[in-house]
């Protein structure tokens, strides 16, 4: 990938963090306004000049400028950060204080910093995925409600409210306090997975969306292992299982654009590189006492990257994984996977009974890979006209125009001419 | 061939860093072009939005100009075609009409002996 790439994009985050450390998190908003500005004038310079060797550092430079600027303007009648407020308000010392805290060493842990703030334990996680969308990887409103698939209206409100919780926050979450760190470390795993999770099952037909959200996800989970403290077995194997899913992607979508089934994935088009990166990343994550979901999903992903085809894959492995996976987060979907891979195992029949006797089988009922999997099941033991209906309830159901394509076809599987 | 300046009206405001990010490139792609064709005597300078006028008789220094956001001039580029009908067809490709800006061209003077 090209380092421009979306270069604005990843570092409006960083800068976002810089400057909410300065003028105080109730200032989020002027922070944004700041950068806009920087982005700006480095537009207003580049267009000239080119873009100059090292942009993040020019970005952030120009960032502290118009940071310099507004507080000259403002520092009277606006209240800024607590700590360092006294700093700001006298001209010999605001330059320097200013310099003190952009120095790199400083700004480094900043965007850690943001993200263990945006999952504050009082916001639900849908609204801390939406929030570290929004502030650390740059997207706007009109960009996660397109990601998510959500109107509009529905995440700007999500965002501003979890904005308004996060500016009643004093300040910004301090990562050097290390019992403090350990503690909020889970729910900032939880939510980079559901980031994760909504880049790659998620709503959004388009391609380029999802795996640019996967991505985010992966950017940000390599930022905890950096740190001393967030380096831990569950951070690594939730780095691992990331690799192994997303060296899946190009095989997910084929050619025409249409959802590729695992079983009929190329798998020759899988990225061996991710999948290396993943399986070396879970064996680091090979340490410690504590087992995590994080673990077990990467373990079945990994058992998955290391078969050619559906029929030679360890479904016993992977049927025992899951088992594990219920004892430690059950759900109804967990189950269903389950009982997919028990099916595999046992046959179709097995699965059914699996099937029936999953705990709360009703909040499957708007889940459209429910009904496909009970499809496969009849198609498997010979009843088509079962299994179309099964297809044609999840058809129903379906979230995205590719999920339509991809379940109508599964429907057509079932006529006796087409076989 | 005769040089003329393109001086660049107006601020450029936005709502996205993708959007900042596609107006760079686009910018970016111009003057490539244009460097490509032969036109870019030299690609100029970016001037800061404002500074001070020094005016009159007193010589009186104020802040500004002030001008409106789509007035300030934000930089001037150096440009080389053969006449003022080529050079305004070059200008016609610049990002900052896509935002509500302008691009003015202005012939160099030529001294003739």
């Amino acid at each position: 990938m090209d380092p421009r790439d979306h270069l604005f994009r990843r570092e409006s985050g960083r800068m976002v963090a810089a400057l909410t450390r300065l003028f105080g998190v109730h200032n989020l908003a002027l922070a944004e306004d700041v950068v806009q500005e920087a982005f700006c004038r480095a537009i207003e310079v580049w267009r000239f000049r080119g873009v100059p060797d090292n942009p993040p550092a020019w970005l952030m430079a120009t960032a502290k400028n118009c940071a310099l600027d507004v507080l000259r303007r403002e520092r009277t009648v606006r209240a800024l950060a607590p700590a360092i407020e006294h700093h700001l308000r006298s001209e010999w010392t605001l330059a320097p204080a200013v310099e003190e805290l952009f120095a790199p060493g400083v700004i480094k842990d900043d965007l850690l910093r943001m993200m263990f703030s945006c999952c504050h334990p009082r916001l639900p996680e849908p609204a801390q995925v939406a929030l570290i969308l929004n502030i650390l990887c740059g997207f706007t409103v009109d960009e996660v409600a397109h990601a998510f698939m959500s109107g509009y209206a529905a995440i700007e409100k999500r965002i501003t409210r979890a904005k308004k919780a996060l500016a009643t926050s004093e300040e910004l979450f301090d990562v050097a306090v290390g019992s403090e760190f350990t503690a909020r470390l889970p729910a900032v795993q939880r939510a980079l997975y559901l980031l994760f999770n909504e880049g790659y099952h998620g709503a959004s037909p388009q391609a380029a969306v999802r795996s640019e959200l996967c991505h985010e996800a992966m950017r940000l989970t390599a930022l905890l292992l950096q740190h001393p403290l967030g380096a831990t077995p569950e951070s690594y194997a939730l780095s691992a299982l990331m690799c192994l899913h997303a060296a899946r992607l190009p095989a997910r979508i084929d050619a025409s654009g249409n959802l590729q089934a695992l079983a009929d994935q190329d798998r020759s088009k899988w990225d061996l590189e991710l999948l290396g990166e993943g399986l070396k990343l879970l064996d680091m994550s090979a340490t410690g006492s504590s087992l995590s979901e994080f673990h077990v999903e990467a373990a079945i992903a990994a058992f998955h990257a290391a078969a050619t085809h559906t029929a030679n894959t360890d479904w016993v492995a992977i049927a025992s994984l899951y088992d594990t996976l219920m004892s430690l987060r059950p759900s109804p979907v967990v189950a269903l996977n389950r009982a997919i891979a028990v099916a595999q195992r046992d046959g179709p029949e097995r699965g059914l009974d699996e099937i029936r006797s999953i705990a709360e089988r009703d909040r499957l009922a708007r889940y459209p890979f429910y009904f496909a999997a009970l499809g496969e099941f009849e198609l498997q033991r010979g009843r088509p006209e079962a299994a179309r209906e099964h297809f044609r309830c999840a058809l129903n159901l379906a979230r995205s125009p590719a999920e339509r394509q991809f379940l109508d076809r599964r429907a057509s599987a079932c006529n006796p001419r087409s076989t | 061939m005769s040089e003329f300046t393109f001086l660049f009206r107006g601020r450029q405001q936005f709502t996205s860093p993708e959007q900042a990010q596609k107006s760079m490139e686009q910018w970016l792609a111009w003057f490539k072009t244009l460097g490509a064709q032969g036109h870019l005597k030299d690609p100029g300078h970016p001037l800061e939005p404002s500074g001070k006028v020094v005016r009159g008789n007193q010589k009186q220094v104020t802040d500004g100009p002030y001008a409106e956001a789509k007035d300030v001039v934000g930089g001037f580029t150096l440009i080389e075609a053969r006449d003022l009908a080529e050079a305004s067809e070059l200008a016609k490709g610049c990002p900052i009409l896509a935002v509500g800006g302008s691009v003015e061209v202005r012939p160099l003077q030529k001294l003739s002996m």
